[in-house]
């Protein structure tokens, strides 16, 4: 830090407050268990989709059964059973609302929890909402404010409606539905996401936001995010979640797919807790997320994510820096705590010529638990002058826990230049005893050191996000010492 | 204030403290002196708190409480404040956060809210002037890449930040140059009144040129051996400690 300026000192004093986990019951329109053609026809007609978006999800059906569940990351749990699950779950008042008094009650309820208000507040706050409960977005905000811009933010099931030849021109170009297992079985049933599009030389005033979250219990949630830049264009976008305490597996099989088109910049940001599990390892979310994003010309990605839940998580967030000078970032911290199990982390490949990419993974295991890093960087034959700089930091509480990395690299050009560094370390005793002597218990130094460790992180988050995820690990992380 | 009797402590076994005494009231500065090894530290962290260090007998009362049976933090949260001879690292911890959560911990253990963020601006306004501390300092990471004398200088500053009631400053004149000790002496002298006791632990006499002690005692083997006024710091500097060991024989 270069500078250190009043206004900082006292940006860094003012108490922040956090809210979190809590269930709402909202009467929903559930589909029967199981995974068929039919259901996946269903699901195409209840949203009243095109012929040629059911023809693409069955396409992606007739692929996914195909396929196998992958075993080569480093987790361990019981296969979902796919056969077990609804595939659909809507709120019941599918509202088509004109003012905020017909929303039910209980669901503002939930807004107010939740922190996001649908009304003026927000927008001084500078952030538009798009709230998905369960699968159906439920509410859009700042439609008309982003819409002057030509700004497109909207579900995804209203984007297939009202602007097919975008979705139609774009879905499925960074993942294919063939890309992975769970990439197809999304792309089979996504029942809501959102969708954004930024048109040339825009520069989207606001951060975008999306709280996803699980609602009702069994039913599997597949989002499917689309966000495309246009030539020139910027956006930030912000996807957290915040689950209700459950007690049976929940599985979660997002797809995001980011486009940059010619000097265009995306910022995406990730808080991520859904329900970990209790302490005995019962329970908890299976988070296999599929997130890819490709970069033209002079274009950056910068994904940025901070993981506390689930019970497993197999999440890689990726960049295609296709053109050339393009930038991709990767800023990551996973924590697990208990009987969680992360394996995650990026793969950067470099296409095109002078391609730059960063990685920053921050990995902190407690109790049981086991947290992995497995990034890889692909230099191809044609990116010339291609550069990488990967940093990976674990910290470890107690004697029980695993933190592992697995950094591959694959260099086709001479010209390349990578770097590599990682370190592994634990919290001392000095550090704290240090803390305690000034009056810190021990579980909140250890907070308070996590923080620190995972600052470089941090400071990649928007500010709203960036307090909510410091919360978050020191929550994550109670009871982690006896 | 600190009432500590036949106090006994070990380490790894190994004893250390064999049969302290030493008393210190409100108002007062007491120096303790005494060779490499003596067990100064030892003390220091004794009535700290630190687990490794194991109490064998005696007792340690601060205003009639028995500090034994009080966590770490909850001896600070009574006003016991450590200035460490070797301060850790906290890497991406700013000294702002850190003193803030120190200072909110321990308002919470009294029941009382955090401290409004425009008290605790001024407050630092306030204390960092005292120590000439340069803003841009808050801003770093606690104890990273400083200097010997910034780290003691820090150590200080969150003495003066939390107000304890007792001051323990385990050779924080080491590593500071002579224009830095003025500094911090000057500020250990401002914050001094007559409801808050010092202990300086020190092997030269040049702080205590500007931190007068009322009392200053010679610790060797894991004993007070000696005590005596400010002089008696004059005559140890002029002599060294051989000649007390000599006495003792
Ligand atoms: N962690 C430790 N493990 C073993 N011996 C220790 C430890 N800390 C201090 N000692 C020993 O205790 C004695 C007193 O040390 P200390 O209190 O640091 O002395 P002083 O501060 O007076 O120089 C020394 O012999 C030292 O080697
Ligand atoms: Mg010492």
């Amino acid at each position: 830090m270069s500078k250190y300026t009043e206004e900082q000192l006292e940006e860094e004093l003012k108490t922040q407050e956090y809210k979190y986990g809590f269930y709402t019951d909202i009467e929903s329109d559930t589909f029967p268990v199981g995974l068929n053609e039919d259901v996946v026809r269903a699901i195409s007609k209840k949203k009243n989709e095109p012929e040629w978006m059911t023809e693409w999800r069955l396409e992606a059906f007739r692929v996914w059964e195909q396929m196998e569940e992958p075993e080569w990351a480093n987790v361990h749990y019981e296969k979902p059973k796919f056969q077990d699950i609804a595939y659909y779950s809507a709120p019941k008042q599918k509202p088509k609302l004109n003012s905020l008094d017909e929303v039910d009650p209980d669901l503002l309820e939930t807004f107010k929890k939740l922190g996001i208000s649908i009304d003026e507040q927000k927008k001084l706050a500078n952030v538009a909402v798009d709230i998905v409960m369960d699968s159906v977005s439920v509410a859009t905000t700042f439609k008309k404010t982003l819409g002057e811009k030509g700004i497109i933010f909207m579900p995804i099931s209203e984007a297939i409606q009202e602007h097919p030849e975008l979705v139609k021109k774009y879905l499925g170009t960074v993942v294919p539905t063939k890309d992975n297992f769970y990439a197809a079985l999304n792309s089979a049933v996504f029942s809501d996401g959102s969708f954004c599009y930024i048109p040339k030389g825009v520069k989207c005033p606001m951060e975008l936001s999306t709280y996803f979250r699980i609602n009702e219990g069994g039913t599997g949630q597949f989002e499917r995010t689309l966000v495309v830049a246009d030539k020139g264009s910027y956006v930030s976008y912000l996807e957290g979640c915040t689950a209700p305490m459950r007690d049976e597996n929940q599985l979660h099989a997002a797809v995001v797919e980011l486009i940059a088109l010619d000097d265009a910049e995306i910022k995406y940001s990730t808080v991520q807790n859904w329900y970990p599990g209790n302490k005995e390892g019962k329970g908890g979310v299976y988070n296999f997320v599929t997130k890819r994003g490709l970069c033209e010309n002079n274009a950056k990605i910068s994904w940025t994510q901070v993981e506390t839940g689930s019970a497993v998580t197999w999440k890689y967030p990726s960049c295609i820096l296709k053109g050339n000078n393009s930038v991709g970032e990767f800023y990551s911290i996973a924590v697990t705590n208990n009987f969680q199990q992360a394996d995650t982390g990026t793969k950067m490949i470099h296409l095109g010529k002078n391609t730059k990419s960063t990685i920053i993974s921050k990995g902190i295991s407690a109790g049981k638990s086991q947290n992995s890093y497995r990034g890889l960087v692909q230099i191809n034959s044609r990116a010339e002058n291609a550069r990488n700089f990967s940093q990976c930091d674990s910290l470890l509480m107690g004697n029980e826990c695993g933190a592992h990395t697995f950094p591959y690299i694959e260099t086709k050009n001479k010209s390349a230049q990578i770097e590599h560094e990682a370190t592994t370390s634990k919290i001392g005793e000095d550090q704290l005893f240090y803390c305690n002597q000034r009056g810190i218990d021990t579980e909140k130094a250890i907070a308070l050191i996590v923080n620190g460790f995972s600052k470089e992180v941090l400071n990649k988050l928007p500010m709203e996000f960036a307090v909510e995820a410091q919360k978050l690990l020191e929550i994550s992380l109670e009871g982690s010492v006896g | 204030m600190l009432k500590i009797e036949n106090l006994e402590a070990e380490i790894d076994g190994k004893a250390i403290l064999k049969g302290l005494n030493i008393e210190v009231n409100a108002g007062e500065v007491h120096a303790i002196m005494g060779p490499n090894g003596a067990g100064k530290s030892t003390l220091a962290n004794v009535i700290a708190g630190k687990e490794e260090y194991e109490v064998t007998g005696g007792n340690i009362e601060l205003n009639g409480e028995d500090l034994n049976e009080l966590a770490p933090e909850e001896r600070a949260h009574n006003g016991v404040f450590l200035s460490f001879q070797y301060p850790v690292e906290i890497p991406g911890v700013s000294v702002t956060n850190f003193i803030k959560t120190a200072i909110n911990e321990t308002r919470k253990a009294k029941g009382l809210e955090d401290m409004p963020a425009k008290d605790m601006l001024k407050m630092i306004r306030e204390k960092s002037e005292l120590l000439e501390i340069d803003r841009k300092f808050l801003g770093r990471s606690l104890n990273e890449g400083f200097s010997g004398g910034e780290k003691k200088r820090n150590e200080i500053f969150q003495m003066a930040m939390l107000e304890p009631k007792l001051a323990i400053l385990d050779e924080t004149d080491s590593g500071l140059d002579i224009d830095a000790l003025r500094i911090v002496a000057n500020g250990v002298n401002k914050l001094k009144s007559k409801d808050n006791a010092v202990i300086v632990i020190t092997h030269y006499q040049r702080l205590l040129d500007y931190i007068v002690p009322d009392f200053v005692h010679v610790l060797h083997d894991g004993k007070i051996v000696k005590t005596g006024d400010a002089s008696l710091a004059l005559e140890l500097e002029a002599k060294g400690y051989d000649w007390i060991k000599q006495e003792l024989v």
